[in-house]
């Protein structure tokens, strides 16, 4: 029976000490969807994706990722997701192809798949004359296109970004957003975190969250309408205040 | 296994690309062995000492030639008080050997003649070499001159120096040299690039993946391992065919111990890299919380029992004192492991407690 579902949150709870980071969040992610996750620095949303992506255990509370429960399937959880970090982590001092093949092992790929995916990827993204270079040599925009392709090397069922488009170009930042529809189109969900108002708006479904919690999710046009304003700028500054 | 096969082959392009860490592993090594055998030595040669000969006679010009004939000085001659602290502001003399007016004749007369050493204390070391030097040229020299005649007590001390009978310093410094360079390519190289993995965010991405915690640290290590070994060998090389250094003991007990120290060194440097975040700070506390206390603490330049009892203490949690005793023990002794199963329990148990720490403290970091 396919669950219609690939993230289901019920009232997850992290507390350090007696600091609560993410106080009862409920949420649930469907195949398929791009799910945006906004809040200010601070506001809980890396320390809640931490504990959907296996590196953080919960405090409290129940959640599963591709039906899987992340308090004891964190090994099978993270064969099926993808995930990119601000930091666009590939190795510098490797190069293109390198990284590649180095990522698609430690998924587990075999080589023959990892050769084909290579060549895919490479002529997808407009890199056959770099594809021995090293990465360091790329512009940041390259690099970032690179990271987000290598995260979908193993083909995950989610994919888990978070903040990508930080201190890209506009043109750039279009062009990843581009993927990420390609990606969604092709059936992954795509979990997103974000600064950017405006990349709001591309989501499918948003949730924002304030001192730990979810204050509100919906479609960005039911968001603004019930909050009354034209953008989702003005719905999150609106609830940023309070 | 696959996956962790790529993941020390990556490694291995780490290391190999950047110029900076094959200089630290491969050049540091060979530089500082060479460095400490050549240049830093407790020995004396041709030393430039001087001559003030008040007496001038039949006696002084022959203990004068006595010296002259060994190679730890090249002798000059000075004729007047005056000229010696010249001589010795200059620089261009360490000692000034004088002999006082009619030596030759009170020596005959009264039995008695004096000698007077006068030394360039700011190079204590050489100050006290050169004057047990010159009384050893010196007492030779009676004793020859005393051979046909009758003397009432005489006590002759043979003294042998056992293990190195030519003091050779080197034989000295390779223990030491080996141990630094071991600690330096282990504990500071493997922390530095786990923590380079944590700065560049890499480190979350290996931890999101499904290569266990365990096998990214054991993938790191193993490249160093190996190094590692290798800097072992060219050292042990070097010493025996450059400084011509004996290994007595067994090759394989110097093999294993020096394995078993590289671990501990890998150890200490996993632990250093969970308690630092970045690069930089990994190398500070490698560099001023290992390898200083390793070069002063461990007994291979300043001797551990002549220092201040609360050192002497502090040095038992030195992992470096422990295997300088047993390499030496090993090359120079000739022991078996009977006689430094202790040294090595110490290590093993040091490993054992590092990996258990770092452990401990990579799981509270993913809590």
């Amino acid at each position: 029976m396919e669950n219609k579902y690939v993230i289901e949150v019920e009232d997850l709870t992290k507390k350090f000490g007696d600091f609560v980071a993410v106080n009862h969040i409920t949420f649930k992610v469907g195949k398929g969807e791009i799910f945006g996750f906004l809040g200010a620095n601070g506001a809980g949303k890396t320390t809640a994706m931490k504990m959907l992506i296996g590196i953080s255990k919960p405090t409290s509370g129940e959640a599963t990722v591709v039906g899987l429960d992340v308090y004891t399937k964190t090994n099978a959880i993270k064969k099926n997701i993808g995930y990119m970090s601000q930091k666009f982590a590939l190795y510098d001092d490797l190069t293109v192809k390198e990284n590649i093949n180095f990522f698609g092992g430690i998924y587990g790929l075999k080589r023959k798949e990892i050769k084909e995916k290579t060549e895919v990827l490479i002529s997808e993204l407009g890199l056959e004359n770099v594809a021995n270079s090293l990465v360091e040599d790329l512009p940041l925009g390259w690099k970032q296109k690179l990271s987000f392709s290598v995260a979908l090397l193993h083909d995950p069922k989610i994919i888990f970004l978070d903040e990508p488009t930080g201190g890209v170009d506009p043109i750039t930042r279009r062009q990843f957003w581009e993927m990420i529809y390609k990606t969604a189109n092709e059936g992954t969900t795509v979990f997103v975190t974000t600064h950017y108002m405006d990349e709001a708006e591309y989501c499918d479904r948003v949730s924002i969250m304030v001192d730990g919690e979810i204050k509100a999710l919906d479609t960005p046009s039911n968001l603004k309408q019930s909050f009354k304003v034209d953008s989702m700028n003005d719905v999150f500054l609106k609830l940023a205040r309070g | 296994m696959k996956q962790f096969i790529g993941f020390v082959k990556k490694e291995f392009f780490h290391i190999f690309r950047d110029r900076r860490s094959l200089f630290i592993l491969f050049g540091m090594p060979i530089v500082q062995i060479l460095l400490f055998g050549f240049a830093i030595t407790n020995e004396i040669n041709n030393v430039d000492v001087a001559i003030l000969d008040h007496s001038n006679d039949e006696t002084t010009n022959e203990i004068t030639q006595k010296i002259a004939a060994s190679n730890y000085f090249s002798i000059q001659k000075i004729n007047s008080e005056q000229e010696i602290e010249k001589a010795f502001q200059k620089g261009v003399i360490k000692a000034v050997i004088i002999f006082e007016p009619n030596f030759g004749a009170n020596l005959i007369k009264t039995k008695r003649a004096n000698l007077q050493i006068v030394t360039d204390a700011t190079e204590p070391n050489t100050a006290n070499t050169i004057v047990s030097y010159t009384n050893a040229i010196i007492f030779k020299y009676l004793s020859l001159i005393n051979l046909d005649k009758k003397i009432p007590y005489a006590i002759n001390t043979k003294s042998r120096m056992v293990y190195n009978p030519e003091l050779k310093g080197v034989f000295m410094f390779v223990p030491g040299v080996m141990t630094i360079i071991l600690m330096l390519v282990s504990a500071m190289m493997t922390s530095i690039s786990i923590t380079k993995e944590k700065e560049t965010g890499t480190m979350e991405i290996l931890l999101v993946s499904p290569i266990k915690p365990f096998q990214v640290i054991v993938g790191k290590v193993i490249p160093y391992i190996f190094l590692s070994i290798i800097n072992a060998t060219v050292i042990v090389l070097l010493s025996v065919y450059v400084f011509k250094m004996p290994v007595e003991g067994s090759l394989i007990l110097l093999a294993f111990e020096s394995i078993l120290f590289i671990i501990t060194s890998l150890a200490l440097g996993i632990l250093i890299s969970t308690l630092s975040a970045t690069q930089q700070t990994a190398m500070m506390i490698s560099l001023m919380g290992l390898m200083l206390p390793t070069i002063l603490l461990s007994g291979f330049i300043f001797p551990i029992t002549s220092m201040p009892v609360p050192l002497q203490v502090i040095s038992n949690v030195i992992p470096a004192k422990w295997f300088v005793i047993i390499i030496k023990g090993i090359m120079l002794k000739g022991v078996t492991i009977m006689t430094i199963w202790k040294e090595t329990a110490i290590l093993i148990g040091m490993t054992l407690f590092f990996l258990l720490v770092s452990i401990k403290k990579y799981k509270i970091r993913l809590e």
